[in-house]
Order: structure tokens, then C-alpha cells, then sequence
């Protein structure tokens, strides 16, 4: 009786075990295929040309996608104008001076909003922003990503402060140190590596969005030497290529499909790297 | 005053001197109470936490908070510095007069009061993103000094007064927290002590440190203590007896009895008092 009752304990055990094993494959294995085939697809049309220079017309060979390459980074860098000082001494209120009635409603405004779809953003930007004001500009994509990255950014660093040690506030109050300064100082300092970790994060999901682009950015072939006009971003260049009848454009979509990946990629391995050297600070 | 820390902690001591009433050795010795309590009531929400609790803390002297967990020690002293103010279900009611002005008065600054009471914690708390002669010039940096040479030689003689100069001076610039744990909490006091505050209150100092540390600790304190009022919540009585001059005994929020250090121990005029420092409860 004890004994086979053990024997149904292991049983069960492993069983459970090997459940957990599979999930965790299956969590792992969509990033597998979706880099092999990025690389086995796109990786032959990388070349200098790819990140140098501006499309060809349809049916020409060659050309990159530089303009784009370069469009995405300018509307990360709006979007990060917004997003972060937003997002940043939003999670500072939340964390550091809000009242309990507030911060609940703040919180619950951030993760409706986190929850909300790209597309929904793209409309209400095209709607209140394009429209009646910039027209289809690189402003108008840059505040629509930006828009996107205040609710991810306010509750990472909501969570990094809250993190810091009550400790290190008791101890700098008793220093007779103004609260700003406190908070400046001393809470932002100790959770630094965190938030910016936030931030990156926020940077690397708003990086491939595509659909508020539509609305916003336009698009266009070459470079964008004004930002109150369309401007090309690399989702959105992947889309038009990669629904294109052309073979060669296709292939381009695959290897900005590649380049996009891997981009996003090396931000979450460069959080990775951080966040394992802030660990002390807050482990104490 | 200087005879109190000699006394030993055994119970079996001989009597010491007669002994004066806190307010006549203040008035004997020319100077008011540093810190005048008059009943003070602090509750946390609708716990009642302490209870008219009124005393007198000497100057230049070192005064021990004792009682069982939960009796109000850290309470007690937290108020003396408004610690209370960081906590918004905290209520504080009575009166402090820090000599003489009141602490909870009208358009009076906490975060003055709190330059003017420095406060040591149970648990020793450096930065931990500064290097150990940041830890001890941050209230200072922080609070607008600037010139480096009066830096230098503010937080050399913190050091030198928390006697831990000779131990760090060759890695100043060290992470605080590759000190030790004895050491970490000496910094703590030299960072307290940079500011140059009139009172240093703490908080179980040397609870969490090995009897090594702990003697260290108790050595600075009296040394401190021909400069500073120290006021002190300790678990140990050993260390209230080898240390202070006052004792003040807690018990569920009340201050039960306040005397000369030699008296509470050997002395004590309430049932309760002997009852905790002879070991029968707490």
C-alpha cells in the first residue's frame, strides 16, 4: 500500500515535471523558427548596400533600406522625448508622493492603457494629431510611440522604486535632506539601472510597431530631412515590401524582418547584461 | 555623570551615590534638558501606540530607552527627530522642545529638526551606489556644501569621531558596502555625525553586530557622549547599564519608570521595572 503509493507520488511527479519541460519548449521555440527563418531568408540579402542605401524603384535590383533604418531610429528618439520623461517622473509620483487614491487610478489608467491596442493609437493619433495639424509627419509617429511607451515606462519604474529599500529614505530623512533631493539622489540613483532597463524595454516593444505607423508616418523612399513630413521606419518598410508582387523587395522584407529582430534582440541581451550588474545594489 | 559608566552590570552591585533628580543635575550643572517631553501620545491609525509619556533627556549624557518588543522604544525616539511625519497614518500629539524650542510647533521645518537630531538605525543602511567618503558627506552635499576642502575635512573628522578613520582612510573611495557589518554601522554614525547635529538618537545600534563590534560601538558612544546627548534604544540591558547615565523603562506604551541607570538597575521603585531587568518577562 505505502509502497505503490510512493510509486504513483513519482509517477505523478515526473509527470507534472515533464508538462513543465514542454511548456517551457514551447515558449523557447517560436523564437527559434522565427530567427532561423529570419536568418536562412533574409541574412543573403544583408549586404552594405542594405544599410547604406535608399530603395530602388520596383523592378530594379539592389538598394537598402537606410532611410528606414535611419527613420526608425529618429522616431524611437521622439518617441523617447515624450515617453521617458513622462513615463519616468510618473513612476516617481506613483512611487514617491502620490496619495493612495490617486495612484490607484493612475494605475489602472497605465495598464488599460498598456493593454490597448497599437491600431487604437494610431487612429486617435490620425484623428486628433494628423488631421487637423501635422499632417503626416514624423512628429505625429514619434507621439503616437510615445504615447505607447508612458504607461510601459510608468509601472517599471513604479516597480524599480518601490524596490529601493524604505532604509535608504529613513536613513537620508534623518540627514535632514529635502525630499527631492532624496528622491533624486538617492532613491533614482539605487533603482537607476533598473529604470533605464524599463526604458530599453519600453524602446524594444515600441521599435517593431507597425500599425500606428500606418496612420502617422506614412512612409516614403527616401531620407527624411524634415520631421513635419513622412517619414519611413523599418516595420512599416517591411510591410510594404514584404506584400509587395516583387521578388526582390520581398527578400529585402526578410532581411529587415532579420535586422529588426536582431536589433530588439540586443536590447533585451544589453538589459540582460545590466540588470545582472544592478543586482546588489538591491539585493541587499 | 562620568561614574554612571562604570557601572556594572551586575545586580549584585554595591549601591552607587546617592542620587539626584535629572531636573537638580541640570540645574546644577547650569544647562536645561536638551530634549523636554510632555505628554506625549503617538498613535499609528487607531492603535494607541504610546501614552502620556513625559521626561527629561540631559545634554551631554546618554540616556537608554529599555522595555520588551512592542513597548514604544523606537516610537519614543522616532518622534524626537519626526520620523512620524514619513508615515501619514501616524499621529503625534504633546509637546518637544528641543532646549527649548518646540519640535512640533507651527512653521517649525522637520527636515531642520532632522539636521539638528541625527538618527543611527538598527540595521546599518549605507548607500549603496556611493563609495564610503560619499556616505558620509551626502547630508552635506546634499544639503547645498560644496567647497571640497571643507568636505575633506568635514568627513575626516566624522571618521576620526566614529573611530573608523585608520580602518577605511586608505579606501575611501571603496564601495560603502565592502565594509563589514561593524563597519557599515560606524559609517552610518560618522554620516549622522557630519552634519553636525546637536542630539544623536539610536536605534538598537549595535543589535545586529557581533559582541567585537558591539564593544566598539559602545566605546564611540562614550566617547560621543562628552559632546552629544545620546539617546538610545537598546535590547540589552547589559549594554543600557555599561553605557547610560538615565534609563527610561517602557512598557505596552507607557513610560513606567525613568531614573538614574544605577537605580533602574538595582533599585527599581516599580514591581514591573524589576521585573524586566531581573529577567521575568520580556
Amino acid at each position: 500500500m505505502n509502497r505503490w503509493y510512493h510509486h504513483w507520488r513519482k509517477i505523478k511527479s515526473s509527470g507534472v515535471s515533464a508538462l513543465c519541460l514542454i511548456c517551457a519548449v514551447v515558449v523557447i521555440a517560436p523564437l527559434a523558427f522565427v530567427l532561423f527563418d529570419c536568418l536562412k531568408k533574409g541574412a543573403s540579402s544583408l549586404d552594405l548596400a542594405f544599410f547604406t542605401q535608399l530603395p530602388n524603384p520596383p523592378g530594379e535590383s539592389g538598394g537598402g533600406m537606410a532611410n528606414a533604418i535611419l527613420g526608425s531610429l529618429t522616431l524611437l528618439g521622439l518617441a523617447g522625448l515624450i515617453g521617458i520623461p513622462v513615463g519616468v517622473l510618473g513612476g516617481i509620483h506613483l512611487s514617491e508622493f502620490g496619495s493612495p487614491r490617486m495612484n490607484w487610478a493612475v494605475r489602472f489608467a497605465a495598464d488599460i492603457l498598456n493593454g490597448t491596442p497599437s491600431i487604437v493609437w494610431g487612429i486617435v493619433v490620425y484623428a486628433l494629431v494628423v488631421l487637423p495639424i501635422t499632417g503626416y509627419s514624423a512628429y505625429a509617429a514619434g507621439l503616437a510611440l510615445g504615447f505607447m511607451m508612458i504607461p510601459l515606462i510608468i509601472r517599471t519604474t513604479e516597480e524599480m522604486l518601490v524596490l529601493v529599500p524604505n532604509s535608504y529614505r529613513e536613513a537620508a530623512f534623518a540627514l535632514g535632506i529635502p525630499h527631492w533631493r532624496i528622491v533624486l539622489n538617492i532613491v533614482l540613483k539605487t533603482a537607476g539601472k533598473g529604470i533605464i532597463t524599463g526604458i530599453l524595454l519600453a524602446a524594444a516593444r515600441v521599435a517593431g510597431e507597425t500599425a500606428p505607423l500606418l496612420f502617422t508616418a506614412l512612409g516614403n523612399d527616401s531620407w527624411s530631412h524634415n520631421l513635419s513630413q513622412p517619414i519611413e521606419a523599418l516595420p512599416h518598410k517591411i510591410f510594404i515590401y514584404a506584400t509587395s508582387p516583387y521578388g526582390d523587395w520581398v527578400r529585402q522584407a526578410w532581411a529587415g524582418a532579420l535586422v529588426l529582430i536582431l536589433f530588439v534582440l540586443a536590447l533585451n541581451i544589453g538589459v540582460r547584461l545590466m540588470t545582472r550588474g544592478s543586482a546588489p545594489h538591491l539585493a541587499r | 555623570m562620568t561614574k554612571d559608566t562604570q557601572l556594572p552590570a551586575l545586580k549584585s552591585a554595591p549601591p552607587a551615590p546617592a542620587p539626584v533628580p535629572p531636573a537638580a543635575q541640570a540645574a546644577a550643572a547650569g544647562t536645561a534638558a536638551t530634549f523636554d517631553v510632555r505628554q506625549l501620545n503617538v498613535w499609528f491609525g487607531s492603535h494607541h501606540v504610546l501614552r502620556n509619556v513625559s521626561l527629561e533627556i540631559l545634554p551631554k549624557a546618554v540616556t537608554a530607552i529599555i522595555g520588551p518588543s512592542g513597548c514604544g522604544k523606537s516610537t519614543f525616539l522616532r518622534s524626537l527627530n519626526r520620523m512620524h511625519d514619513l508615515v501619514p497614518i501616524a499621529r503625534v500629539e504633546g509637546r518637544i522642545t528641543l532646549f527649548g524650542e518646540d519640535l512640533y510647533g507651527r512653521g517649525v521645518d522637520a527636515t531642520l529638526v532632522r539636521r539638528r537630531v541625527g538618527m543611527v538605525f538598527q540595521k546599518s543602511n549605507p548607500f549603496p551606489t556611493m563609495s564610503v567618503a560619499e556616505n558620509v558627506t551626502v547630508g552635506l552635499r546634499l544639503n547645498g556644501l560644496r567647497q571640497k576642502d571643507l568636505l575633506l575635512e568635514r568627513m575626516e573628522r566624522s571618521l576620526r569621531m566614529a573611530a573608523l578613520w585608520d580602518e577605511v582612510k586608505d579606501r575611501l573611495n571603496a564601495n560603502a558596502l565592502s565594509l563589514s557589518g561593524g563597519q557599515q554601522q560606524r559609517l552610518c554614525i560618522a554620516r549622522a555625525l557630519a552634519i553636525e547635529p546637536e542630539v544623536l538618537l539610536m536605534d538598537e545600534p549595535a543589535s545586529a553586530l557581533d559582541p567585537l563590534a558591539t564593544a566598539k560601538i559602545e566605546e564611540l558612544i562614550l566617547q560621543l557622549k562628552q559632546d552629544y546627548t545620546i539617546v538610545i534604544v537598546t535590547h540589552n540591558m547589559q549594554q543600557a547599564a555599561r553605557i547610560s547615565g538615565h534609563t527610561a523603562f517602557f512598557y505596552l506604551g507607557e513610560l513606567i519608570e525613568f531614573d538614574q541607570t544605577n537605580r533602574i538597575f538595582t533599585n527599581p521603585k516599580q514591581k514591573q521595572t524589576e521585573d524586566y531587568v531581573t529577567g521575568r518577562f520580556g
